[in-house]
């Protein structure tokens, strides 16, 4: 006979301080772009150090204030862990209030992963809509850091207008290299802008890739990822091999307040990086 | 044939085991009468159940009604889940002290100055909950799944859970709302508990029959006199556990229930009832699986000291599903689609198990009566219909 | 003459397009250059031609008298460029202005409508395809418009 009732079952162990924010000190808080900034934070927790894999995310508390899900956005390798967010919220204000030396606490990393390692041998296309470069930056990172792994890498970003563009010297070192095509564009030119004009989906049909041997990751905007996921299908690109990363309310970050629900999958444990043949008709259903 | 042996045992026995638990510093809590209702609260002894009461459970109507007789148990489920015992409708995360720049976190009150609200790192109460159904007992295993089943578990839950007693009772008569028997569920508790009780009442006596389901409840059935039931004993036992099962005036039918909830988004019934529910969340508060919650962080006057606490939350508040200036789910259609389709369907792919355990609770609770079993019968029937009907065009199509 | 037919049978736009039909376009078709910011097309003017692009980006905009030129949509290699063309009173509602040195093919609208009016059939086809750039132009627009990446209020 049990000595406890036999339907209980043995709790997993429960990773030290999931509900318990670490403290992280800022080194640098930099103004993006209007309303976008990036936090550069030191492990001050004193405890062993965190990795991370890009795709995931953190849960970001500023003290007394409130709690909100951030991507990731460093590059795995650096010693410091990167976080680009807009300002508009609450605690994002405050956010963007804060110093160098002031201290912000950080739960996680929490979530699914870019598949970098599952394309090893396709081309790689990312497409980025506003701040979804910032969770893609550290994908790019990665890929980079295994170059000789992967086929053609291809990054087209879109952003609102000329001045909303993230990363600026980045993407011009990344254009330079003669590894990587980079292709930027903007929804609304602004005077003395040469660019390109028009939605980030327009590029998609004359990007350089292998549709038969292509992994392409998507973040951004709902709407634009779905139509990004659009065009690559028609230019002959899997739906098992596209992959988004979603976004709804989040809470606790480990699945157990409810909160970012979409059908039966939790964002922030089934995701937030979905494979896009998983929730395709999801995501066209009205209000699920 | 069942092979558990039973006991018999008076209702003095049943004081000394309220005793006897006491003694061993648990908290016996159970169901009590309160004002009009019978909700779950401390039990110093048999005195403290709900005497001669039963309760006639309707959709949007509860009443208390007098026996003729000393019944301890002839009644069903309160609005009250004991999901509240191990998951506290709010619990107290941490508390933060700023200290210079930082600040300095800890979860527990360490002895200091107690409040009302429990606090994730201090010592849980030890809890014996007496009088559970079985409806109950498979919510008590649909919280294990979701709080300890995953890569991240509640630790407050599981420390409290560890320690917890479970004295299970088998209802004799099936409430009003009651479906447990469809959801396999009930009425009979099968596993889950240290021991379960059935109350037989005939002309002549008045006993309680009991199934031990662990060590420590064999223990405890030890220390108390008792002795084996006899076969006529076991039988009348049965007898009244069946008959609640006979008895039970609703039913739902799980078969196919994921196909069916999935690919019934825009199922009109959704407009019906959504002209009905008025979102006010009872459902959610007294369904004795639904765990959402969220958090809230808190800061005092001098903004020196934050704490952080977690609510129970409802998925049909608007700012459930918000986001960057928006609710995902802004109509009362939305919100009541995925409260049923996630109780009895999504729940399925997200815990192997339905979350439903047909209580009736959602039912007797509603200020205007919704019936999840009436608005789940409306969407398999058509969609029953409507497969049937397409099989037989190809069937036809075929055949041209 | 044989390169061009060539290039425009290879071209998406044209693709399955009747062989003598290819010849008929074919016909109508010219070599054009354009230097880094010369106006391609003004708005107003009458629409004689449209263009296949084959290197180079070329900007398609509006004029606001306070803001000067406004960029709306870039095009570039591969794509077509004009449809006021086949649609009366035939008359370009946007400047278009190359910003780079710029390669294309001009296909001689006023030709074209004179051998679509004789053959209909000609006519349907080139209309098809049209057809199908308007419709994602318009998509694409309409995504532009929702300011997607902007904050909701």
């Amino acid at each position: 006979m049990a000595s406890v009732p036999d339907i209980f079952v043995k709790p997993a162990p429960v990773a030290p301080h999931a509900m318990f924010p670490r403290m992280y000190v800022i080194q640098q808080v930099r103004k993006e772009t209007a309303d976008t900034f990036t936090l550069v934070l030191e492990d001050r927790s004193g405890g062993p150090k965190i990795k991370f894999a890009p795709g995931q995310f953190n849960m970001v508390y500023v003290f007394g204030v409130g709690e909100i899900p951030i991507s990731i956005s460093s590059d795995p390798a650096s010693s410091v862990l990167v976080h680009t967010t807009r300002a508009v919220g609450t605690v994002t204000r405050v956010m963007a209030g804060l110093r160098r030396g002031d201290a912000v606490g950080i739960r996680g990393p929490f979530g699914t992963v870019w598949p970098v390692h599952e394309a090893h041998g396709h081309d790689i296309v990312i497409v980025a809509g506003g701040i979804g470069l910032a969770p893609l930056r550290s994908a790019l990172y990665e890929v980079l850091s295994q170059r000789e792994a992967f086929g053609k890498v291809v990054l087209l970003y879109g952003t609102r207008t000329p001045s909303d563009i993230l990363f600026r010297e980045e993407l011009e070192q990344w254009r330079a290299r003669f590894d990587l095509e980079v292709y930027v564009t903007v929804d609304r030119a602004q005077p003395g802008w040469r660019g390109n004009v028009g939605v980030v989906t327009t590029l998609i049909h004359k990007l350089p890739f292998d549709p038969q041997k292509t992994t392409a990751m998507i973040c951004g905007p709902e709407i634009m990822m779905r139509f990004a996921a659009l065009e690559l299908q028609k230019r002959g690109v899997g739906p098992d091999s596209i992959y988004l990363s979603l976004e709804r309310n989040m809470k606790c970050g480990i699945g157990l307040c409810g909160h970012c629900q979409f059908g039966p999958y939790f964002v922030c444990k089934d995701g937030p990086v979905f494979r896009y043949s998983r929730v395709k008709d999801l995501l066209v259903k009205r209000e699920i | 044939m069942s092979t558990t042996t039973l006991s018999r045992i008076e209702r003095a026995a049943i004081d000394e085991i309220i005793k006897l638990l006491r003694q061993q510093q648990y908290t016996v809590v159970g169901p009590t009468v309160r004002g009009a209702s019978i909700e779950l609260g401390e039990l110093r002894s048999t005195l403290d159940l709900p005497l001669g009461w039963t309760d006639e459970q309707m959709p949007a109507r509860y009443r208390l009604v007098q026996l003729p007789v000393e019944s301890l148990f002839a009644y069903t489920v309160s609005p009250h889940s004991w999901k509240r015992y191990l998951f506290p409708p709010i619990l107290k995360l941490f508390s933060a002290t700023k200290t210079g720049k930082g600040f300095d976190l800890k979860s527990g009150e360490d002895g200091a100055a107690r409040s009302s609200i429990p606090s994730a790192g201090d010592a849980v109460p030890q809890y014996a909950l007496f009088g559970v159904r079985s409806c109950d007992l498979h919510a008590l295993a649909v919280h294990d799944k979701v709080f300890s089943g995953g890569t991240y578990g509640d630790e407050y839950y599981a420390r409290a859970r560890e320690r917890t007693w479970v004295i299970a009772v088998n209802c004799t008569l099936a409430g009003g709302t009651c479906f447990c028997a469809s959801m396999g569920t009930g009425p009979k508790a099968s596993s889950g508990f240290d021991l379960a009780l059935t109350e037989v009442i005939t002309e002549e006596e008045h006993y309680f029959l009991v199934e031990t389901g662990t060590d420590r409840g064999r223990s405890l059935l030890e220390a108390v006199r008792h002795r084996p039931a006899e076969a006529a004993e076991v039988a009348r036992g049965e007898e009244l556990t069946e008959n609640a099962s006979r008895q039970m005036g609703r039913s739902l039918d799980t078969e196919n229930i994921q196909q069916i909830l999935y690919q019934s988004a825009d199922h009109p019934r959704w407009d019906v009832v959504a002209a009905r529910c008025l979102t006010c969340a009872n459902c959610t508060m007294v369904c004795p699986t639904c765990f959402c919650t969220t958090l809230e962080d808190v800061i005092d006057l001098g903004g020196t000291r934050a704490e952080r606490l977690r609510k129970w939350d409802s998925c049909f508040t608007m700012d459930f599903s918000y986001i960057h200036g928006g609710s995902v789910r802004p109509s009362v259609r939305a919100r009541y689609r995925h409260w049923l389709t996630h109780k009895l369907a999504s729940w399925i792919d997200q815990f192997g198990s339905s979350g439903c355990v047909g209580c009736g609770r959602c039912i007797t609770w509603c200020p205007v009566g919704i019936d999840i079993t009436e608005e789940y019968r409306a969407i398999r029937e058509s969609f029953v219909t409507k497969s049937a009907t397409s099989s037989a065009k190809e069937a036809n199509d075929g055949n041209a | 003459m044989e390169t061009l037919e060539r290039i425009l049978g290879e071209h998406p736009f044209f693709q399955n397009l009747d062989e003598p039909y290819l010849q008929l376009v074919t016909g109508c078709a010219s070599n054009v250059r354009f230097e880094p910011d010369a106006c391609i097309f003004r708005e107003g003017e009458e629409a004689n031609q449209f263009y296949l692009i084959r290197q180079g980006r070329v900007a398609l905009q509006i004029l606001a008298p306070d803001r000067g030129p406004i960029t709306v949509e870039t095009l570039e290699e591969g794509d077509i460029l004009g449809w006021s063309w086949l649609i009366p009173p035939y008359n370009w509602h946007f400047d278009a202005r190359a910003l780079e040195l710029t390669r294309a093919i001009a296909l001689d609208a006023k030709c074209l409508r004179r051998k679509c009016e004789e053959d209909h059939n000609l006519g349907y086809e080139l209309l098809k395809r049209f057809g199908h750039i308007m419709e994602q132009r318009l998509s694409s627009t309409r995504l532009q418009l929702l300011d997607m990446y902007g904050v909701r209020s």
